[in-house]
């Protein structure tokens, strides 16, 4: 795709698809040289004539291929003449060989290509709406290649009477339009993986079915590449149909999961009256060439929900109304609050909470705004609760608190060691990239409690399934290490070379207690099965490491996050493609937001606020002297708030009272301040206690950056203007100018220019480099000028890679007799977190409520069974919601979801976190499970047995 | 996209059925191509496929239910209704055509239809083999040549 010349990103212009090379790359050592048309171009050996041809700027016509799906040779339209061979092969098939002669033009392979499109034409309804709209590839081909007559008949169309299907929320199916060409069957499972598509029958009779059902109800995972292969309106968009063809194209990035795809925002009409017609995944994007998921390339609709506030509010106290006002009554209530709470109460006693869903340039100027404006560090972001034990586990080891790899290193790996994560639900697009490599022979051990589809599924068959107890993370991850070391597996060489504390680190995972025999019992893992797990890892050529929020959100998250990282150190597993260790992020800016500055300790890039240097770059800047002492967290503001020290906070795009663990405790804090700001999309849960509220901008509507889990910096363009009227960060910049410090900023690109002045590893960031680039991954520095897609290669950006003993420590949250199960959380495929944007989608259709999922077993002592409607409780409190028999879950674990405020998980959660970085324990609780309204035991009753208890929380 | 965790049974197909769809499924699982011997086990058991045998044979072979519904529905002869109690198939081929297979197949559907022959399907094939003795069919498996309508009643006679 490189080698087109492609329009600059963004730019205006009238409405074309993404230019389609017909074949996908091949990657060759050797060239080859041919000449098409008379004209030379040199490709990769083996290289597809119609790709070559497409470089040389030639079309074949083309439609059974894209260059998304491996040549698949059936369509008979792209045939080709080539010098010295007999017949007219398929220039799909037929590869590039070096002196090759090509011709596509011939009378003989037009009048063939003419024959092959009537045929088609006779079997193609006459009164095709995709054909009118101009959305069928079919008719600009049947143009191209002048079929005009029609010698057999016309539109003797034997699908028509195949039912119409309409059942996805997204798209329909209309047989009738449909030419069997199979893109949609070969884009099912080669790009996504999940072959829910077939063709039925055969011959004459042969049609497209998701496997015999209708596409609802079928195994289909509504992820839009077959609607994006097809190329015909058989597959096609319900926006589209709707609204028709799109008029302009707006290049922006995905603001859901860390994964961060690129997407070309297919609209029509300017300024206000802009609607979205579609979002199209773009193949030039680093992150998931060319591939979505349902949320990404369908839920955009909660921008355009009734729900969405427009209008600043305000309201004397949190029992009053909201009242309209303007933006500078907003503000100047906002500003004017802060002030008064710090003339009466110190500058200590308000504080602010950055988005990990808002871009770096509104990140950066809220943490700008604390530090300077406010003139303390008490900002937080949500980060806090999901991959702070990243940021500090991985600084602690390698020197760089981000994951050590791009997406595309996993083409490259052999083994893959998956812990604590769901990426076919809570990352799929990369989860189709995994796929793919474990179609090509890679293999896969996973190290979670559930029994997660990438254990057993279509096409993925795990080598192990680790079935890890939670709480018991590093017990495990210390046996495998344990495993590698005494069993001679370890890279003696990449240790003395590139590692410190080798020593005394070899001689602590070699202790008896940190074999798998030894930890067998916490972790619930046969010792010889996870010995095995460890020798599949430690002898693999490239083995890499994917986590994701079942390692962090634990008491020892950060000692589980240095885990790994010793683990793929001692392997040598760092420093090249293929490998590292990797964390799935689990919102679309939360690597951005925590590179911005947010953490009450560091400045941007992650340096201490301690550091007097540091400090002077902005203090220089800014004109302000910084607070050398680290402020609050958010659990500390959460304290000092019922204990009336802090009084004030400015929550920018999260829901805390619905996200952070303790409901109680949270709505108890916020409940006690004077003046909670609250800038969202939607009157959410925690503006329940607020006294100003700001309505924020949706991703359509923001001008900025995100970055991915992988430091990949992606542009966000806007669509349309803000629809409240005001840019996010410049609402964060108009309430620091109105208590007194202005951050006078002429676009977001400026606040770029800021954090790239003043941040080494963000120095060759600005947006004019990233609308030429596409995107780069941080560091971006003289040294490595477009970004470095792997880290620590040849030395780790600390020097020398420090292995940290890793203690195991149980966590305090113990099951007993009165809360014998455990609880862990998690997220499904068609929601999103605490589901703000999804339950406000037609993602509805597939999950609309919380659902516990419980072993059979457990739900039979208690005579559960599937659809009733449970208790769930915990020490802190209970919820009621439905449950689900599933053989997914061990025996002793049960499971739900976070995405709906009706069951409110949270409400059991407990307050135990990490001990380095405070991030919750979510994904441990003891809880009980009984059949709604029959509870059994009074709570009196069971404390007084609670007492007798001699495992009872310490 | 719901990922049922348990498969629904089909009135006809009971738990015992599954268990056993299952158990074959598992016994080829690890031959090289092992779909289409699975379905051929299958058949033998029970006569044909059952909507219900396809999760069951997908998740046991590491494919989707679609890829099985795709190659059931390919084959003619894998049948996915529980089969009649006789099968009467004739060669509809050239050679049998020629010697006059076309009016003996007409016969046998309009005695099928009549009820004549109780619960019998009659099928068409395309050549068996045996077009020297042609016209050639199959009565319940049983290869049969120089087959006409009278031959045809005399061999049924009595099924109801």
């Amino acid at each position: 795709m490189t080698t087109l010349d492609q329009p600059a990103l963004g730019e205006p212009g009238g409405y074309a698809p993404e230019p389609d090379l017909g074949t996908p790359p091949v990657a060759s050592q050797a060239d080859a040289t041919v000449t098409i048309d008379g004209r030379q171009v040199t490709v990769p050996a083996g290289t597809s004539v119609m790709r070559a041809a497409a470089v040389a700027g030639i079309d074949v016509p083309k439609l059974c291929a894209t260059d998304s799906l491996k040549a698949f040779g059936s369509c008979r339209m792209c045939l080709v003449e080539v010098d010295g061979a007999r017949g007219t092969p398929a220039s799909c098939t037929t590869p590039c060989a070096d002196g090759m002669v090509v011709s596509t033009q011939t009378e003989q392979v037009q009048r063939l290509r003419r024959n092959v499109m009537e045929l088609y034409l006779s079997d193609h309804p006459a009164d095709c709406q995709g054909c009118a709209r101009g959305s069928c590839e079919m008719q600009a081909m049947a143009v191209t290649v002048g079929a005009v007559e029609a010698r057999y008949g016309n539109g003797r169309d034997h699908l028509a009477e195949s039912s119409y299907d309409a059942s996805n929320p997204y798209f329909d199916y209309d047989p009738a339009a449909c030419i069997v060409c199979s893109r949609c069957v070969r884009a099912c499972g080669e790009v996504q993986g999940t072959f829910a598509l077939t063709v039925e029958g055969r011959g004459f009779d042969s049609r497209i079915t998701p496997g015999g059902t209708d596409f609802l109800s079928s195994e289909c995972v509504s992820c839009g590449a077959c609607v994006q292969a097809c190329p015909t309106s058989a597959l096609q968009e319900k926006s589209l149909i709707e609204l028709g063809m799109p008029t302009r194209v707006v290049d922006t990035t995905c603001a859901y999961c860390g994964v961060g795809c690129s997407f070309r925002a297919e609209v029509q009409g300017t300024g206000e009256d802009t609607q979205v017609v579609r979002m199209m995944p773009a193949k030039t994007g680093g992150a998931n060439e060319g591939h979505s998921c349902v949320k990404g390339r369908f839920a955009y609709g909660y921008t355009n929900h009734p729900d969405r506030q427009l209008h600043p509010m305000v309201r004397d106290s949190i029992d009053d109304e909201w009242r309209v006002v303007s933006w500078e009554e907003a503000v100047a209530k906002a500003a004017d609050g802060f002030s008064a709470i710090q003339r009466d109460h110190g500058v200590g006693a308000i504080g602010g909470i950055s988005s990990s869903r808002c871009t770096n340039e509104e990140v950066y100027v809220v943490q700008k705004m604390v530090r300077a404006a406010f003139g303390n560090n008490n900002v937080d972001t949500c980060a806090r609760v999901c991959h702070s034990p990243t940021g500090y586990g991985l600084n602690q080891t390698f020197g760089t608190s981000a994951g050590t790899q791009d997406f595309k290193s996993v083409e490259q790996a052999d083994v893959v060691l998956l812990i604590g994560a769901n990426p076919t639900d809570a990352h799929p697009v990369f989860a189709s990239r995994l796929k793919r490599r474990l179609r090509q022979g890679a293999q896969i051990v996973v190290a979670d409690p559930r029994r997660i589809d990438l254990v057993h599924g279509p096409h993925v068959e795990a080598a192990a399934h680790l079935p890890v107890l939670p709480g018991s993370n590093v017990a495990f991850v210390n046996a495998m290490a344990h495993t590698v070391v005494t069993e001679g597996l370890h890279d003696e060489a990449f240790l003395r070379e590139r590692c410190e504390n080798v020593d005394s680190y070899l001689a602590f995972i070699a202790r008896p207690e940190n074999s798998p025999e030894a930890t067998e019992e916490v972790t619930g893992i046969p010792a010889e099965q996870l010995r095995a797990a460890a020798r599949l890892y430690a002898e693999a050529p490239n083995a890499a490491i994917y986590y994701g929020l079942g390692v962090t959100e634990h008491s020892q998250g950060s000692t589980m996050v240095m885990g790994m990282a010793n683990l793929a150190m001692i392997t040598g597993n760092i420093g090249r493609e293929g490998v590292g260790v990797n964390p799935l992020r689990g919102q679309n800016n939360v690597q951005g937001s925590c590179d911005m500055g947010s953490f009450p300790h560091e400045l941007p890039g992650y340096r201490h606020i301690s550091r007097p240097e540091v400090r002077a770059i902005y203090e220089d800047l800014w004109g302000r002297t910084l607070d050398p002492e680290p402020g609050l967290r958010i659990p500390n503001m959460f304290d000092s708030a019922l204990a009336g020290t802090f009084r004030g906070l400015y929550v920018q795009g999260e829901d805390i009272a619905q996200s952070d663990p303790n409901t109680q405790h949270v709505e108890a804090a916020l409940r006690s301040m004077d003046l909670v700001v609250v800038q969202d999309l939607f009157l959410n849960e925690t503006a329940r206690f607020a006294h100003v509220f700001l309505p924020g901008t949706s991703f359509l509507e923001k001008d900025g950056t995100f970055t991915n889990a992988e430091r990949r910096i992606n542009r966000v363009r806007p669509a349309l203007p803000p629809r409240q009227g005001k840019d996010e960060w410049q609402i964060t910049c108009d309430i620091a100018a109105a208590m007194g410090f202005p951050m006078p900023y002429a676009g977001a690109h400026e606040i770029m220019d800021e954090i790239a002045a003043t941040t080494p590893t963000f120095a060759g960031v600005s947006f004019a480099r990233l609308d030429a680039e596409g995107s780069m991954q941080w560091p971006v520095t003289d040294a490595a000028p477009h970004g470095t897609p792997t880290m620590h290669v040849g030395e780790f950006v600390r020097g020398k890679g420090n292995l940290v003993e890793t203690v195991y420590v149980p966590t305090t949250e113990r099951t007993n007799r009165r809360f014998p199960l455990v609880l862990t959380t998690g997220r499904i495929l068609s929601q999103y977190n605490v589901g703000a944007q999804t339950r406000r989608t037609a993602n509805q259709t597939w999950h609309p409520e919380d659902i516990l999922e419980i072993h059979p077993a457990d739900a039979h002592v208690r005579g559960i069974s599937t659809g009733d409607l449970v208790e769930l409780s915990s020490r802190v409190g209970s919820t009621t919601l439905r449950a689900e028999v599933s053989e997914r879950m061990p025996a002793g674990v049960v499971y739900t979801t976070f995405h709906h405020p009706v069951t409110g998980a949270n409400v059991v959660t407990t307050e135990n976190s990490d001990w380095a970085t405070n991030c919750p324990e979510y994904k441990v609780t003891a809880v009980e499970v009984g059949v709604a309204n029959a509870r059994g035991l009074t709570d009196a009753e069971a404390a007084a047995r609670d007492e007798r208890e001699p495992a009872g929380r310490s | 996209m719901s990922t049922p965790t348990s498969t629904p049974a089909s009135p006809e197909a009971g738990p015992d059925r599954s268990a056993l769809v299952r158990a074959v499924a598992e016994h080829h699982r690890d031959q090289r191509g092992p779909l289409l011997p699975v379905l051929h086990e299958v058949l033998a058991e029970f006569g044909y496929v059952d909507a219900a045998d396809v999760p069951v044979i997908a998740d046991v072979l590491n494919l989707s239910a679609a890829e099985v519904h795709g190659v059931v529905s390919f084959y003619h002869d894998v049948r996915t209704t529980p089969p009649p109690t006789h099968v009467v198939a004739l060669c509809r081929a050239e050679a049998c055509q020629a010697v006059g297979a076309e009016s003996l197949y007409a016969a046998a559907q309009e005695r099928a239809a009549s009820g004549e022959m109780g619960d019998t399907e009659v099928q068409q094939v395309f050549c068996l083999g045996n077009c020297a003795l042609g016209p050639s069919g199959t009565v319940d498996g049983r290869l049969l040549g120089r087959l006409d309508a009278a031959r045809l009643t005399e061999l049924t006679a009595g099924w109801r």
